[in-house]
């Protein structure tokens, strides 16, 4: 077999997350950085993204998609950190526990990657931390369960997208979509603009799950119909599709019956929501969170495995990515300190006997056994979930940024977190919607003597 | 006759509701200075940045952009413009493509590097 590469920090992913992840590991001092990448580019999602307004957090300019992605593709060439492209990463575990002892120190701190390409083969890569940043994936046709016939012409929005944008086929002519989430409502203008109809864009729930503006500059512009509460009960199509029914929904978001509307078309996008993409942390054994679906974290993105972390849209799903920058230059950071840390531990000398050395070590590894370190950040009245999802008490020198979404539209509420019962800290906001994420900050004194999990919730004025 | 036109702003992600008085011009509710001209803009000449696609000759997809915002009316007229360009490899992100797209004084930019 093949010899094991050996590197400091190893990012799984090479989008806007790993990307960004990368750099920040490497400008705070980690050299042997290796970035392994699925696709045949860097770049990930933005690479079909071709729409503008990326990048107005970070660069206070509007930028497409390839122009962000460009940005920090440039800055990974500018250093020696290793990409390896058109490469699966299949596994990562620890070090085999019943054999540490064939291991050096170095290697019994440090993960193992299975991985492959058509160039290296089969590959397994030593590294001392791992970055997650798989980003997330479309849910299906299969996943919402619309009845009906198996017609061609049915995709969802990303895939449409990139046979578009990157591949350059035409993928219909007369087009509803499903789902009122961003890529849908750009897709309804991408299409329209190259010459097809969209026929409208149909929403389950009573509001739009996209951004404002979009729905303003994708489908206001070019006067596409939105039916909110309306689902699609029927696909027909032999082959191709040939006509889509919807029909209103009453609120417990069941269909109305005789409320349905049929549209010619041959060509029906689903924007009905993203996934993380969290099969290698599912394997790795990974502590999940039901609600994000991504791996649970504390505010350094540090998962319940030492020494991996998460960042971007595999942790939970953002609706910009400046947010996702913005997250893994910290897990990059966070990733830089945890090898750093751990280096300098193994340089001092070890009085320690085998057997403790060996204790020391899995219980560095295995979170569990240091659960009272952790506080819970726990979701309350109108907050659907909140990442980081617990607080480490042992690394509270900063303050902390909590992300959430909230589980309806709401107007001119406070966003309060409570300890036990007493009120931390609250903050105003006019208007909160779901589509929108949410971002608060506690400083180091708030979070002073704090020992009952916080919760954050929605409270009137 | 005065009147208030209520809009949603597009120039970032915030989204401000914007209310403008169609007579005076004047723009309420905007959280920026952005805001308040495109709130002015949008009821004179409302405008917009198109991104779309350009072929290259190994069917390889380049992508593109008008460099400033354009006159909403004109977005179709510019994709038909665009579609026809041909262009060769290699290619800088930022280089213009067309210099002056339909009298507008706004150029084309390819926005990928593509070598």
């Amino acid at each position: 077999m093949e010899k094991t590469l050996q590197y400091d920090l190893v990012v799984i992913g090479g989008g806007p997350a790993g990307l960004a992840a990368a750099t920040e590991a490497w400008n705070n001092g980690i050299q042997r950085i290796l970035i392994l990448e699925r696709d045949y580019e860097l770049g990930g999602i933005l690479n079909q993204c071709i729409h503008n307004g990326f990048g107005l957090h970070i660069f206070k300019e509007e930028l497409t998609g390839p122009e962000y992605a460009e940005r920090f593709i440039k800055k990974v060439q500018e250093t020696n950190i290793d990409v390896f492209l058109q490469t699966m990463v299949l596994d990562f575990e620890l070090r085999d526990e019943d054999h540490l002892d064939e291991f050096s120190e170095a290697e019994q701190d440090s993960l193992l990657i299975h991985a492959i390409n058509s160039q290296q083969g089969y590959l397994t890569i030593q590294a001392t931390a791992i970055i997650l940043a798989m980003g997330c994936r479309e849910r299906t046709r299969g996943a919402i369960g619309i009845p009906g016939d198996r017609s061609s012409g049915i995709f969802t929005a990303g895939t449409a997208q990139r046979y578009m944008n990157r591949e350059g086929y035409m993928v219909g002519r007369r087009v509803v979509i499903l789902g009122s989430g961003d890529i849908g409502l750009i897709m309804a203008r991408r299409m329209t603009l190259e010459g097809a109809k969209v026929l409208g864009v149909i929403e389950l729930m009573p509001y739009s799950n996209g951004l404002t503006r979009n729905i303003v500059q994708c489908l206001h512009d070019f006067d596409i119909p939105l039916f909110l509460s309306h689902t699609v009960v029927d696909v027909k199509g032999k082959q191709r599709l040939e006509k889509v029914v919807i029909a209103q929904v009453d609120e417990n978001r069941r269909p109305i019956p005789e409320t349905e509307k049929e549209f010619d078309c041959d060509t029906l996008l689903l924007s009905v929501g993203l996934i993380p993409e969290n099969e290698l942390s599912k394997m790795a054994k990974l502590e999940l969170d039901r609600r994000t679906n991504g791996p649970v974290v504390s505010q350094n993105q540090e998962t319940s495995l030492a020494g991996v972390f998460a960042c971007g849209n595999v942790l939970h799903v953002h609706d910009l990515v400046d947010f996702v920058t913005e997250e893994s230059q910290s897990a990059g950071r966070n990733a830089a300190q945890y090898i750093l840390n751990l280096r300098s531990k193994q340089d001092i000398p070890q009085s320690f006997s085998k057997e403790n050395e060996r204790k020391e070590h899995f219980e560095r590894q295995s979170q569990k056994s240091k659960d009272c370190d952790f506080i819970s950040i726990l979701n309350g009245n109108g907050v659907n979930y909140t990442v980081p999802q617990r607080l480490n008490k042992n690394d509270l020198s900063e303050s902390i940024g909590i992300f959430f979404r909230v589980s309806n539209v709401f107007r001119n509420k406070q966003i309060v977190v409570q300890s036990g019962d007493r009120v931390i800290r609250s903050f105003k906001r006019q208007r909160l919607v779901p589509a929108e994420m949410e971002y608060i900050t506690l400083t180091q004194e708030d979070l002073q003597n704090i020992t009952d999990s916080l919760v954050v919730s929605l409270e009137e004025m | 006759m005065s009147e208030i036109k209520k809009l949603t702003c597009i120039v970032c992600p915030q989204g401000c509701s914007l209310c403008v008085d169609t007579e005076t011009g004047v723009v309420s509710g905007n959280r920026c200075k952005r805001g308040e001209s495109y709130g002015r803009n949008e009821i004179t000449n409302p405008t917009r940045v198109l991104t779309t696609t350009v072929r290259l000759e190994d069917s390889e997809m380049l992508p593109v952009r008008t460099a400033a915002a354009i006159p909403k009316p004109l977005l179709f007229e510019a994709m038909k413009r665009i579609n026809q360009l041909q262009v060769r490899k290699p290619i800088h992100s930022g280089e213009i493509l067309i210099a002056d797209l339909l009298g507008t004084g706004v150029p084309v930019i390819a926005t990928k590097s593509i070598y």
